[in-house]
């Protein structure tokens, strides 16, 4: 089974094993400027809006620590998402959980829920692997539609209290809530900086790229997928905790399967298979459903419209085609 | 008035029958995307907005053209069919050297595109279509009242699925096909022409979809959003069956309908969901499908 991403990486020459000490030096020089951006972000822009993006972005890093570099095409990441948001929403609310708690608690359940259908996933390969994820999720969205006493049915979990962070701070006011909501992302993009880079990501790119060698060498391919699968929604589900806390709204729309279709294309326009490409994938998709909002059903449209032009033609992505050029690794 | 297991008979039957009927439409469409593996490699995504183009047109050959349901379960297939050949032809064909993933990516896209178009010019109501008055009333079978359409669906399904599996299995043109699905580039070489086989395959497979479709206006109404949900739930029959063989996927699809339906009766809050648990079963159990080769 030959792999999306490797595809992509042998197409442009490029992959992160051949990281150098310049490229190791712009690595550091980008993460910089990202500390700075989200430093400036809150006073030039609405900070609802960064946030916003801010949790995408964290939600598509993490679909694309799976598909990009774990080689597995994942269509339903919405159900980790989605279920951290109603749990982190649901303690929150009923039982007054302070929001750090409630966004740990809501990781957890993500996690916990990527174990049992990674487990499950693993078990068949590539266009299998897809529709399984898929359907388990659809399984989660119909159990969140049958149990309103939990999620709220169609109204989902409204007027999420944002509470005080470690119960002092109060983050009612979104500047306040800002900060908390930057240190996760640039906590959670960081640690995937660190999983891609370390053994076990070299790992799991030698099971992506030809997995009966890597077998072969004794590597235990099954349980490298599995814990990549399970980093994978434990972080989608850090992203889905922190959107229900900021929204202060937990609703089926997280669970949905357009939901998983969006985090597929955000990862696809920004770049599969590099590190910082998710990130402006999410700028990118983000801003476009704030832009285009007026125009309704048409955004669903555009949507397909920029998948289908996406695959056809810009396979590498905005931070792909960039990396292409300056031939270096990003 | 007996009862079977605490449930009136009227209800265990008449769930039954509903079963066998989304137990039709998920053996056609997932028969569909069987074929259209087999010979493309890709999972084709836009079958449930093909299967709900199929309605539309039966919808707007009888509003705007005056033509009746028969005339739509012959045009509808077509039509529908030939903007199948025009999506291979010019996008798919594109994307075939590539990973089938992206084959994925793009239909799903496709299938982002044709919802939201009909969804922005019909919206998400749904609009009525009548039974042909030829099939309107019912029998009554003493156990049951049998609706005649319900009666015709399922015939005309099993007859569509029989006569596919006759096609692919018994033809000459079956074995060109199964021959191109086995080895494309050995094929070719014998000068058979594998990449109009592709195109005609892309569109028979369509084909069907929007034959289910037509099959479907008159029982649910015609609405944008009615092939989104029910194609998750054919690639969970899909997964279940394996694709490795035609008659798998007839038998897997009408008997999960037929589960579906019997589960409604004795645990309707488990309705929506037992064909995922039975999935995740199967997954557990036989990894490769029922009827799957190991992949």
């Amino acid at each position: 089974m030959t792999d999306l991403a490797s595809t992509d990486a042998a197409a442009t020459g490029l992959t992160l094993a051949e990281t150098d000490d310049s490229t190791a030096r712009l690595h550091r020089n980008l993460f910089i400027a990202i500390a700075v951006a989200l430093v400036i972000a809150p006073f030039v822009a609405y900070p609802v809006f960064v946030m916003k993006v801010l949790c995408f972005a964290l939600f598509a890093l993490a679909f694309n620590l799976l598909l990009g570099y774990g080689g597995l095409l994942s269509f339903g990441h919405a159900a980790y998402f989605g279920m951290a948001s109603y749990v982190s929403a649901y303690t929150a609310k009923n039982w007054g959980l302070t929001p750090e708690l409630a966004i740990l608690f809501g990781t957890a359940v993500g996690a916990v829920l990527g174990l049992v259908f990674g487990a499950l996933a693993i078990r068949r390969q590539g266009i299998y692997f897809a529709m399984i994820t898929l359907a388990l999720a659809q399984m989660v969205f119909f159990f969140s539609l049958q149990t309103p006493r939990f999620t709220g049915g169609e109204d989902g979990i409204q007027a999420v209290p944002r509470g005080k962070f470690l119960g002092l701070v109060s983050l009612a006011d979104d500047r306040a809530l800002y900060w908390l909501v930057a240190a996760i992302f640039m906590g959670g993009l960081l640690l995937i900086y660190r999983v891609i880079h370390s053994p076990f990501g070299q790992v799991c790119k030698a099971i992506r790229d030809n997995e009966p060698r890597a077998i072969s060498l004794g590597y235990r391919a099954n349980q490298y997928k599995l814990m990549v699968f399970v980093l994978s929604a434990t972080l989608a589900g850090l992203a889905g905790a922190t959107k229900a806390i900021v929204f202060q709204l937990a609703s089926l729309t997280d669970v949905y399967w357009t939901m998983s279709g969006e985090v597929v294309l955000m990862t696809l326009v920004g770049g599969l298979g590099t590190v910082f490409g998710p990130i402006v994938g999410a700028i990118v998709i983000v801003a476009m459903q704030n832009y285009l909002a007026t125009l309704g059903a048409w955004v669903t449209v555009v949507q397909g419209v920029i998948f289908v032009l996406c695959v056809l033609l810009f396979r590498e992505g905005i931070v792909g085609v960039i990396a292409k050029a300056i031939k270096k690794p990003l | 008035m007996f009862e079977l297991l605490g449930v009136p008979p009227q209800a265990l039957f008449g769930q039954v029958l509903l079963g066998l009927i989304n137990g039709s439409f998920y053996a056609i469409l997932s028969l569909g995307l069987a074929v259209i593996f087999g010979l493309l490699n890709i999972i084709n995504f836009t079958h449930g907005a093909q299967y709900m183009m199929g309605a539309f047109v039966a919808w707007m050959c009888l509003n705007y053209l005056g033509l009746n349901y028969w005339a739509a379960l012959l045009l509808a297939p077509i039509i529908v069919g030939a903007t199948g050949v025009a999506v291979e032809r010019l996008l798919l064909k594109r994307i075939a050297h590539l990973d089938h993933l992206y084959g994925l990516l793009l239909t799903f896209g496709l299938a982002l595109i044709i919802q939201g178009v009909f969804r922005n010019q019909y919206g998400s109501s749904g609009l009525p279509y009548a039974i042909p008055p030829q099939l309107t009333g019912g029998q009554n079978l003493g156990f049951m009242f049998l609706p005649n359409y319900r009666a015709w669906v399922i015939v005309a399904s099993l007859v569509v699925c029989l006569g596919t599996w006759f096609l692919i299995e018994k033809t000459k043109l079956g074995a060109y096909l199964r021959a191109a699905t086995e080895n494309p580039t050995l094929t070719q070489a014998f000068g058979i022409n594998v990449p109009l086989l592709v195109t005609l395959t892309y569109g028979f497979g369509v084909a069907l979809a929007a034959f289910a479709g037509v099959l479907a206006a008159p029982i649910y109404s015609v609405n944008p959003n009615m092939g989104g949900d029910l194609i998750i739930v054919v690639f969970a029959v899909v997964v279940i069956g394996g694709m490795g063989s035609i008659m798998g996927a007839i038998i897997t699809g009408f008997s999960l309908g037929l589960i579906e339906g019997l589960t409604k009766v004795f645990y309707p809050e488990g309705a929506a969901t037992v064909i995922f648990v039975i999935m995740v079963l199967v997954l557990l159990v036989k990894p490769a499908g029922l009827f799957g080769r190991t992949a």
